[in-house]
Order: structure tokens, then C-alpha cells, then sequence
């Protein structure tokens, strides 16, 4: 089933790359969203057939974010359908055509990492993913785009390196045992006559090479400027789908270091990341001019938080595999709303923009109650999470980290505030208010259909997402 | 006779932290390449002639001659000034790369395990770390690349060390070198070459907060 899918992307990508028509195109489009949600579907019910795998398993986790990647596909679909025809004048056939198969290859090497029974093809897709996503960064061909690009490609190169030397010492690890076969089924089952020494080693390469993906200290710095420079549709999917390559990938090994000895010092490790990356969040949140940046570090915050739910275990588990599939419905409608910002008022700098109530009412309701979502503060979905978190902390007495944490979400929501408030509330100095386009309210249906569906998840979640995500924590448990 | 040819790698880390001209840089690598290759072929447990075409293709086409050649074009191309720029002075470089050395010797004695052959790890380890050293002291985005392009070697020698018995991990690792360094060569210092006049980190300081 994988490969049909595998073969049908790469079928519909190439057509789009070589494309000229536009319905052609668009139908396209279509066509890649019915048959990722066809083979969603399918492998959600393959989750409970015995057949054995090799390099594709569809169970809980993958299945999961599977489907939170076939919900975030249609908005991201169509607001790059918008940004390419109505706003941006100087895209051609050719330009658009890149930009959508970029999409389509991105989307589908996130798809095939979730579903990865096998550290190494893992690895081969999250490298797809830096090939596809480094297209989307370069996408308006500036200077800037070009410096964006190739931090970006650099920093994910030497994460993938480490990586790969990670994926070494963990062969070394069970060779000692004879154990060559290193799929996740076989690394699980037999935990047990790992050399933890080399297995120490493994996972510290694979953790520090997966965190430019997922966005934790200490390679996070590439992922902020890819989501600054790419257009925000592309930024969208990065700020949500990609991050959550880094997070399953990390996740797999960490159920795996989880049932050896190592599983106090890997949470020692972990906590650490996170925390820091709370911490680096916060540094920026407070001085932050440029909005769409500012977006980038609040993912940085979640993927913190999340990654502490993980180390916390027991219910933190739950909170942060909820909050995971929660910020990938609640942080892209920010980057959608971006771009209807942007279009006022041909800036991202706090400087130039304000009084946005004023010129895009439904938009600006948008963001407020994005920001209510994305800063925790109740109705938010995420509140339920991060409340659990909270809980867990307290049951595994980690006294400090809850205190700290309380203390760097403040200043967060500090700087995060001050910022949309003076989106939405302060008049904007020299703004010419002549050449501020139209924007039609349905343009932001998505994004409130989005907000819905985070918060009705969280307060009445419905049975499918309680069994995966059981399901998922089974391999941690 | 591997390890002969493994301390020659490890000398040659130590003539790279003191070269002054960007050819100097290049022949290196080309030099590397071509140690990597006869590493390769004495490590082989049997001899097959896929198997040594692919290595061939791998260390000798496309290590010691595609890719010196490349950047030998690009730096023509582009009229990179000749000289290295490095931030700290020559002789401090040799002693921070002899003590990359020493340190790696000293951790790798540290483990007790005889999955792994010692020399393999100790240069493995030290062309790693040398490559970091070399991409975080030099000033100019070519030799980010040359420094990353040691790295590679680095994990060449590495899987080389793991994975005789596993082919699978030693083919990956060739895949992770062709496509990343193509990647990172082909296209974008391509691009930053026609944008920027003499490439310099400091013209790609403008994204921040």
C-alpha cells in the first residue's frame, strides 16, 4: 500500500513540476489530497492486522500524525493556491509548478517518516525532507531566501550526519548480540542484550541530529529562519508537519532507550534539551520585531513543553503526545493568518503593522484566538495539555522544572501579548490606508475551522484519536 | 597496511590545520579520497567486482576527483581570493588538532570493546572533530564546505569501521555523502557564487532577531 502511495506522489509531484496548465494543476492538487486521505484511511485500518513488517509498519503514533498531516494538507493546499494566484503577480507557470510539486514531496516524505518501522529509512526521508523543504525556502530566490536556504541545508546536513554516525553505534550496540536486523520491532524485542555503552552513545547523535527537525536545543536555529523566509503556506507545514518528523523519530528511540537501564540519564538529557529550548523561546520572545519569527519561536516553546511531557512520563505522555497533535492543528492557522497580515501591510515588522481590527475583522478575531490557543490560555485546547503536564511534573516531584517552566511561559505569554496586541490594537504610524486590499472573510474559514477542531479534541476528544494515542503510548508504557 | 594509510589520514589533518591556500585545502581532500579508496579495497573481505566499482565510484570518481575539481571551478569561477582567512593564528590551529588527536586517542582507549578496531576510531573520531574545528575557524563559506566534506570522510572511515559485515549501513553512508555534498556543492554555492562577490560568512549575517 505504502509504495502505491509512494509511487503515486512522486507520479503526481512530477506532473506538477513539469506542468504548465492551471487546472491541470489545481486538479492535481485535488488528487494528491483524496489519496493521501484514501491512504491514511486504509493504513488507520491495517492498524490491527498481525502481517509482519520490514520497513513500513502503520501503528498508533505513525497513524496518528498521519491523519493530524491529511487535516493540516486541504488549508495548506488551498492558502498556497491563494498565495499563488491572487496576491503574488510575479509567480509564472514554472515558478508555481516548483512550488506545489516542493509541497507534494514534503508532504509525502513526512507521510513515509511516520510510518517508518526502521531507524534507516527514517533517515532517508527526513533527508527527503531537507531536499524538498530547502525548495520551498528558496522559493522567492532573494538574498535573503538564498541565506535562509542555505543555513538551513547546512545545519540539516551535519544534523543528518550525526544522525547517521548515531544509527552506527546503535548496529554496534546489538551487534555485540548478533542482532543485525534493525527494525523497531526487532530493536524492542530485543532491549534487553543491548552494550549500553555504545546504545548511550547512539541515542545522544540521534537525539542531537533529530532536534534540527523538531526544533529543541541545540540545533533548532536552521528551523526559525526556514519558517522566516519560506512562503507562509510552506512555513505552515514546517512550523507543524516537519517538526513532527523530528518528534516521532525521537520518539521511536526513546521508547527504546525507555525500557533499558539508560531511561533516568536519556530523561536527564531530554529534560535538559527542553527546557533550554523553553528558555531560548522566551530570550527571543521578549525582544522579537518580526512576527512571522515570533511564530517560529512559539513552536520552539511547544516542542519544549512536549518534550518534558515525554520525560515526565506516566499521564505526561498523554498530555504531550495531545499537545503534539493540538499544535498541529493550532500553529499553522497563525502562519495562514500571516500571510493576510502581510498583505495589509507589506511588512513583518512589529513596527509598521497595527489597528488590524480595523482592516480585517474576521482576520483579526483569527489571531487573537490563535493566540489564546497558541499561549495556553482557556478555551485553548492546549490548555488541557500543558494542565496535564503540569500534573505530571508534580507526580514525578520535578518541583524546579514546573517552577521554571511557570516562570519562562509568563514571559512568554508576556512577549507573545504585547506583540498581538499591538497587532490589533495600536494605530500604525505613516501607514497608507489606500492601498489596503480587500480580503473576503471565507478566506478565513480554515482557520477557524482549525481553532474548532483543536478545541473539540482536547474537551471531547473523539474516540478515534483516545485509541491512537493509547495506542502510541503502549510503546513507551 | 591499513594503518599506515589510516595515520597518513591523520597527518594529513595535521597539514590541513596549517595550509594557508585554498588549493592546498583541495588537494587534501583529493589526497583523502584516494587513502579512502585503498582503505576501502584492503578492508574488503572478499572481492567482488560490483562491490569495487561502487567503492571506486564512491572514492575515487567522486572524493578524489569530481569534487576537488568542482571546487577547484568554483573558487576560478567565482575569484575567491587564494588565502584561507582563519580566524585564529597557524600555529594555535596545529595544536588544537593535535589535541583533537590526542583526546581521541585517549577517549577511544577508553573503550573496552572488540567490536570495533581502535586506529579505525581514533581517526575516524579526529577527522570528525578536525572537520568541525576546521568549519567553525575559517572564514569563508568554501571551506564551511571543505570542512564539512572532512566530516564526511570522517563518517566514511567510521562505517567502514562498524560495518564490514553490514553493507546495507556502508551503502546508506555513500548514499548520505552523494547526496548531501551534490546538494550543498551543486546547487546553492552555486547560487551564492552569482549573488555574493568573494563569499564570506559575514554576508550571510543578515537573518536575526
Amino acid at each position: 500500500m505504502i509504495s502505491v502511495f509512494l509511487i503515486l506522489s512522486s507520479l503526481i509531484g512530477i506532473g506538477l513540476f513539469f506542468n504548465k496548465n492551471k487546472s491541470l494543476m489545481y486538479s492535481l492538487l485535488v488528487l494528491y489530497v483524496i489519496q493521501l486521505w484514501v491512504f491514511g484511511i486504509s493504513q488507520y485500518l491495517q492498524i490491527h492486522t498481525e502481517a509482519s513488517f520490514t520497513y513500513f509498519k502503520p501503528d498508533h503514533i505513525g497513524i496518528l500524525l498521519l491523519l493530524a498531516l491529511a487535516i493540516v494538507a486541504i488549508p495548506s493546499l488551498f492558502h498556497g493556491y491563494r498565495y499563488m494566484e491572487k496576491h503574488n503577480e510575479g509567480e509564472t507557470p514554472r515558478t508555481k509548478g516548483l512550488f506545489f510539486s516542493a509541497l507534494i514531496f514534503l508532504m509525502t516524505a513526512s507521510a513515509a517518516a511516520y510510518l517508518s518501522n526502521h531507524l534507516a529509512v527514517t533517515w532517508i526521508f527526513v533527508e527527503a525532507t531537507t531536499l524538498s523543504a530547502s525548495m520551498l525556502i528558496y522559493h522567492h530566490r532573494n538574498i535573503r531566501a538564498l541565506e535562509g536556504v542555505w543555513k538551513y541545508v547546512f545545519i540539516c546536513a551535519i544534523s543528518i550526519t550525526f544522525v547517521f554516525i548515531g544509527i552506527l553505534f546503535l548496529s554496534l550496540s546489538f551487534k555485540s548480540a548478533g542482532i543485525t536486523d534493525l527494525t523497531f520491532d526487532s530493536l524492542y524485542a530485543n532491549y534487553a542484550k543491548a552494550d549500553l555503552f555504545w546504545l548511550r552513545l547512539s541515542f545522544i547523535f540521534i537525539f542531537i541530529g533529530f532536534t534540527a527537525k523538531l526544533g529543541l536545543v541545540p540545533m533548532y536555529t536552521a528551523g526559525i529562519d526556514a519558517k522566516d523566509k519560506a512562503p507562509a503556506p510552506a512555513g505552515a507545514l514546517f512550523a507543524s508537519i516537519l517538526m513532527n518528523v523530528g518528534f516521532i523519530s525521537i520518539y521511536r528511540t526513546y521508547a527504546l532507550i525507555n525500557k533499558t537501564p539508560l531511561q533516568h540519564w536519556a530523561k536527564t538529557v531530554i529534560l535538559i534539551a527542553a527546557v533550554l529550548s523553553i528558555f531560548v523561546a522566551a530570550v527571543y520572545m521578549m525582544r522579537i520585531k518580526n512576527i512571522k519569527r515570533m511564530f517560529a519561536y512559539s513552536g520552539i516553546e511547544h516542542m519544549g513543553i512536549v518534550m518534558i511531557g515525554i520525560a515526565a512520563g506516566g499521564i505526561g505522555v498523554y498530555a504531550a503526545l495531545l499537545h503534539i497533535v493540538l499544535h498541529t492543528l493550532v500553529k499553522p492557522v497563525m502562519f495562514f493568518q500571516y500571510n493576510q497580515i502581510y498583505w495589509v501591510y507589506q511588512s513583518k515588522s512589529i513596527y509598521d503593522i497595527g489597528n488590524y481590527f480595523k482592516y480585517n475583522k474576521t482576520g483579526a478575531i483569527v489571531v487573537l484566538l490563535g493566540f489564546l490557543s497558541v499561549t495556553a490560555i482557556p478555551p485553548s485546547g492546549m490548555f488541557v495539555s500543558e494542565f496535564l503536564i503540569f500534573q505530571s511534573l508534580i507526580a514525578q516531584k520535578l518541583y524546579l522544572i514546573l517552577i521554571l517552566m511557570f516562570i519562562l511561559l509568563t514571559i512568554i505569554i508576556y512577549g507573545f501579548g504585547s506583540n498581538v496586541f499591538k497587532l490589533l490594537f495600536t494605530p500604525p504610524i505613516d501607514f497608507n490606508e489606500e492601498r489596503v486590499p480587500v480580503i473576503k472573510p471565507w478566506e478565513s474559514l480554515s482557520q477557524y475551522i482549525l481553532l474548532g477542531l483543536a478545541i473539540w479534541m482536547a474537551y471531547c476528544p473523539p474516540s478515534i484519536l483516545i485509541e491512537l494515542i493509547n495506542g502510541s503510548l503502549k510503546l513507551i508504557a | 597496511m591499513t594503518d599506515i594509510l589510516l595515520i597518513a589520514l591523520a597527518m594529513s589533518l595535521l597539514y590541513m590545520s596549517i595550509a594557508n591556500r585554498m588549493i592546498t585545502y583541495i588537494h587534501i581532500l583529493l589526497f583523502q579520497g584516494i587513502l579512502l579508496f585503498a582503505i576501502t579495497y584492503l578492508t574488503l573481505d572478499k572481492v567482488e567486482p560490483l562491490n569495487v566499482a561502487f567503492i571506486m565510484l564512491e572514492t575515487i570518481v567522486f572524493k578524489a576527483i569530481a569534487v576537488p575539481w568542482f571546487l577547484n571551478s568554483l573558487i576560478k569561477r567565482n575569484n575567491i581570493t587564494r588565502e584561507a582567512e582563519p580566524f585564529l593564528p597557524n600555529f594555535l590551529s596545529l595544536i588544537i588538532v593535535t589535541l583533537i588527536i590526542v583526546i581521541s586517542i585517549i577517549l577511544s582507549s577508553s573503550v573496552s570493546s572488540k567490536l570495533i578496531d581502535k586506529t579505525f576510531f581514533i581517526v575516524a573520531l579526529s577527522t570528525l572533530f578536525s572537520g568541525l574545528y576546521l568549519i567553525v575557524s575559517r572564514r569563508k563559506i568554501i571551506t564551511h564546505v571543505i570542512g564539512y566534506l572532512i566530516i564526511e570522510n570522517g563518517v566514511f572511515i567510521l562505517s567502514l569501521a562498524v560495518g564490514n559485515e553490514m553493507p546495507m549501513l556502508v551503502n546508506l553512508g555513500i548514499m548520505l555523502d552523494i547526496f548531501a555534498s551534490v546538494l550543498i556543492l551543486g546547487i546553492f554555492f552555486n547560487k551564492i557564487g552569482d549573488v555574493l562577490k568573494d563569499p564570506d560568512v559575514d554576508l550571510l549575517r543578515n537573518l536575526k532577531d
